[in-house]
């Protein structure tokens, strides 16, 4: 099956800078794609490039097979929402939902069904005759992401949609946005920073870092097998394990990742336990989160983070400066690519 | 539409092609028509008036450069005009920043507003019907006259008037007089930008300023007035190049030694002289060149 | 926001900063207060003050005199066409440079501020001296060019801080829409800065009207209302009447520059 966005050896550079670098992307029909990444990382520089408001010093961007690269935003099946939502201030709700329809030259009563029609898939029915002022941050939000559905878009470009957006909110769209994209089955391509966000909602997650694409994956394949020591801190948290320290331990010079919940705590005056690897440190603080907490012991030049559930650390807790022994197992361990 | 949606297309693609078709027009009308007539003026400059027939000879000379320069007098009207527009700037400068100092920093929104009317009424009133109304003001009968004589300050007037060189026969020809029109005409051209360059101070920068111990006079010496020097930089291009090339004040108020402006005017006119005219015209450009120069380094043009 | 809040004791305005910000606003004023006055004065010799008593017959006067007719009819002749070239010319302008980036870009922001940065009487100079090179006879048209040239600028610099305010996600969003780039332009672009062009063209109109230090070296044998006002200042005889076209000439000069004011008011656009 075509793709539904290809990008082949994408290339943007601003002056000196490489904003991408050499990028090559599939994203499939009807998927749910994240661009996760610090920013500056070339995540939305590459959304710009497929929705068309920028164009690739060198290499090819394909829509359905068809090549894009010089085609301008007002000829290609993509919408976007943006970042600031960028609703046109002297329109309506209405008349904003509608304004892709009047572009293209549909008549006054159609279009107007055409945004009823989407307002109320986004829950908006009511506020048509608003103006966007009128609106707070979260209907704001449902408008933009009307006004970009209305043209029925092969594919949903989303710049860090819900960035504006308090914690709660922010969860109640996630949940919203997934429902939409899968009533609707169109392919969204998902800029965000937040690596819960893009666990939570994608199907396949690119990570970016300097711009270039350092791993694609599922989430569960991100978090599991982290392919560089970047992604396994980027995504999750991780304990990175290199040089002398990774001798030490496995008796090789790879580098590798240990997540946090899957070392355990011993005391280290016991034996060292069969089929484990292990090393010993000393308690430097613990931190409460609730539900967990998470414990720093510093082992050598390094400091190793293990997490505890609550229930089982609160009954004793050895004073800072003790010795303690982490042990995990052998297949919780994930081997690094040098980079 | 098609053929325009496919133009728009076409244009899309081609950003510096479209740029160029926005920007040649206006390019064209100010780099030739104002550009080009200042080429013409530097040319005018470098021509002399046949003395016999008094007719311009273009042909390059340096004739009449040497004439503007080595009679005495030209330069007594190049001094003049210099020291006017310097003491006018700095005039100006203080008198506004109390003006604009409020209307950023204290007034309430309809403080301010009123302010800001009342700053953009007089300064877009009729330039000549300012100039006219000062001569009523000033004039030996005048309001201002009566109104010292009411407060029983006419010696003190007198006093002033009888002054060499700024005094005169009366306000309305004297340099005093020319001074205080010259402030009143180009007062809101500094407190305008002024009033910008204070609203872009943060209140929070006072607040820190006081929450570690300076008075509010020391506020305002180390905080307030370095971030407004770009503001006080941009008035006073105004009032410098303003005051440097008018000639409708000097003509219309005051004592009668010649201005650089009126020179100009006269030159052109009466005399029959352009090149000499046009020599005149470039002393103010090259003066303006060294201020916005000086300016430039203070970061006047942020605050454009 | 910051208005809005109270100012807490430490920082408020001393007394004496109220009574200078005060007067310096009262001096702004006085002068165009009087020539009200002195247009009804019965004193018509001298400018005595207070007046004597007080008429309207040289408003009548006035209204009957030819020449200020003929002078009114150029001055606005000549800022319709002279406003109709800058809003062209300064919109072009405006959305050339309000956020596109280029070599050279500099130097053709410079040459937009020149016209206004350099004294009004350069450019006079400037312009006679190339009309004569030129061999061009003063008339209407050399006023018209002379006036254009500096309302161009204004022109561009109000469409240009309005563009400017524009974020460029609202045009990418309407070309992402679908719109092309004359569609956004009508749609998106011209709803937001009409208030703009219209408060520089009112702007340009009122300056080109009012324009005396450029147009006495372009105008040659053509009276303006400020070139007939400007001779009749060193007439002293008929200052009844000078008085009348004062008050007229600042009243429609006034108008259009109150409503330019209104829309331009940083809080009077939506969004």
């Amino acid at each position: 099956m075509t793709p539904a966005i290809e990008l082949a050896g994408v290339s943007r550079l601003f002056g000196a800078v490489r904003a991408l670098d050499d990028v090559s992307l599939a994203i499939a029909s009807g998927e749910f794609f994240a661009l996760l990444g610090p920013s500056g990382s070339g995540k939305t520089t590459c959304l710009r490039l497929v929705a068309g408001f920028d164009h690739p010093t060198a290499g090819k961007v394909t829509l359905y097979g068809e090549d894009v690269t010089g085609v301008p935003p007002f000829e290609r099946s993509v919408n976007t929402v943006f970042q600031d939502y960028a609703l046109f201030p002297h329109m309506s709700v209405a008349e904003n939902v509608a304004y892709g329809p009047m572009v293209r030259g549909v008549g006054a009563v159609e279009r107007r069904q055409l945004a009823r029609e989407v307002l109320e898939l986004v829950q908006l029915a009511s506020l048509a005759d608003r103006a966007p002022s009128q609106l707070s941050g979260g209907q704001k939000q449902r408008v933009a992401l009307a006004r970009a559905l209305v043209n029925r878009p092969k594919v949903l470009l989303l710049d860090e949609p819900l960035g504006a957006l308090d914690l709660r909110l922010r969860e109640e769209m996630q949940i919203e946005l997934k429902a939409i994209q899968q009533k609707l089955g169109i392919t969204f391509v998902y800029v965000t920073h937040d690596q819960g966000e893009a666990l939570s909602m994608a199907d396949r997650v690119a990570v970016f870092r300097d711009g270039r694409v350092e791993q694609v994956d599922t989430p569960r394949g991100l978090y599991v097998r982290p392919r560089t020591a970047f992604v396994a801190r980027f995504v999750g948290s991780a304990n990175v394990i290199e040089g002398a320290l990774a001798r030490r331990i496995t008796g090789s010079d790879q580098a590798f990742a240990v997540r946090p919940e899957v070392i355990e705590i011993r005391a280290a005056d016991g034996p060292p336990p069969a089929g484990l690897l292990c090393c010993e440190g000393t308690l430097e603080e613990v931190h409460y989160h609730g539900a967990t907490s998470r414990w720093h012991l510093r082992v050598g030049d390094a400091v190793l983070t293990a997490v505890r559930q609550e229930a089982a650390a609160a009954a004793a807790i050895p004073a800072h400066g003790a010795r303690l022994r982490l042990a995990w197992s052998r297949e919780s361990l994930v081997p690094l690519e040098a980079r | 539409m098609p053929a325009l949606r496919a133009a728009a297309a076409f244009l899309h693609g081609r950003r510096g092609f479209y740029l160029a078709l926005l920007l040649l027009p206006p390019l064209l009308w100010l780099g030739i028509i104002y550009l080009g007539s200042l080429f013409a003026l530097l040319a005018q400059s470098f021509y002399a008036i046949d003395e016999f027939t008094a007719r311009i000879v273009p042909v390059f000379t340096l004739a009449t450069y040497r004439q503007l320069f080595s009679h005495p007098a030209n330069l007594d009207i190049i001094l003049r005009t210099l020291a006017m527009a310097v003491a006018v700037t700095a005039a100006a400068a203080v008198i506004a920043f109390p003006v604009a100092n409020y209307m950023a920093r204290y007034a309430t929104p309809r403080v301010k507003a009123l302010f800001y009317v009342g700053v953009m009424l007089p300064m877009w009133t009729s330039y000549l019907v300012k100039v006219y109304a000062w001569r009523l003001v000033l004039a030996k009968q005048g309001i201002f006259s009566w109104f010292v004589d009411l407060v029983g300050l006419t010696p003190a007037l007198d006093g002033a008037l009888a002054t060499p060189v700024i005094g005169g026969p009366s306000l309305a020809s004297s340099y005093i007089g020319m001074f205080v029109v010259f402030v009143y005409m180009w007062l809101p051209f500094m407190i305008l930008p002024l009033v910008a360059a204070l609203e872009r101070v943060p209140g929070t920068l006072v607040a820190a300023s006081a929450d570690l111990g300076a008075r509010p006079r020391q506020t305002f010496r180390h905080v307030v007035l370095p971030l407004a020097l770009p503001g006080l930089a941009a008035g006073s291009i105004f009032t410098f190049s303003l005051t440097l090339g008018d000639y409708i004040i000097p003509s219309v108020v005051g004592a009668p030694g010649y201005f650089i402006g009126m020179m100009v005017y006269q030159q052109q006119g009466t005399a029959g002289n352009l090149p000499l005219a046009a020599a005149f015209s470039v002393v103010p450009i090259i003066l303006i060149a060294i201020y916005l120069a000086l300016a430039r380094r203070m970061g006047a043009f942020d605050a454009l | 926001m910051r208005s809005r809040r109270v100012r807490a004791a430490w920082d408020r305005a001393s007394l004496g900063q109220k009574i200078a910000a005060f007067a310096g606003l009262a001096f702004l004023h006085l002068p165009v207060w009087v020539i009200f006055l002195y247009a009804f004065t019965t004193e018509d010799r001298t400018y005595q003050f207070p007046p004597p008593g007080l008429t309207l017959k040289w408003f009548e006067v006035a209204f009957a005199r030819q020449d200020i007719w003929a002078a009114l009819k150029l001055s606005l002749g000549v800022a319709s066409v002279a406003t109709a070239i800058a809003l062209a010319l300064g919109t072009l302008a405006a959305f050339a440079l309000a956020r596109s980036r280029f070599r050279g870009r500099e130097l053709i922001t410079l040459l937009f501020v020149l016209p206004i940065a350099l004294p009004g009487i350069i450019t006079g100079i400037a312009l006679l001296s190339a009309f004569r090179m030129g061999g061009i006879q003063p008339g209407f048209w050399t006023i018209v060019v002379g006036h254009a040239t500096f309302c161009i600028v204004i022109v561009h610099n109000n469409v240009i801080a309005r563009l400017r305010r524009i974020p460029p996600s609202w045009v990418e969003a309407s070309m992402d829409l679908g719109a092309d780039g004359l569609q956004t332009f009508r749609h998106v672009l011209l709803p937001q800065i009409a208030t703009a062009l219209l408060a520089g063209g009112m702007l340009a109109f009122a300056l080109s009207f009012d324009e005396i230090i450029v147009t006495l070296f372009t105008a040659g044998h053509e009276r303006t209302l400020p070139i007939w006002f400007f001779n009749e200042l060193f007439r002293p005889r008929e200052r009844p009447i000078t008085n009348v076209v004062a008050v007229t000439v600042v009243l429609i000069t006034l108008v259009p520059i109150l409503l330019a004011y209104r829309l331009t008011r940083p809080n009077d656009t939506r969004g």
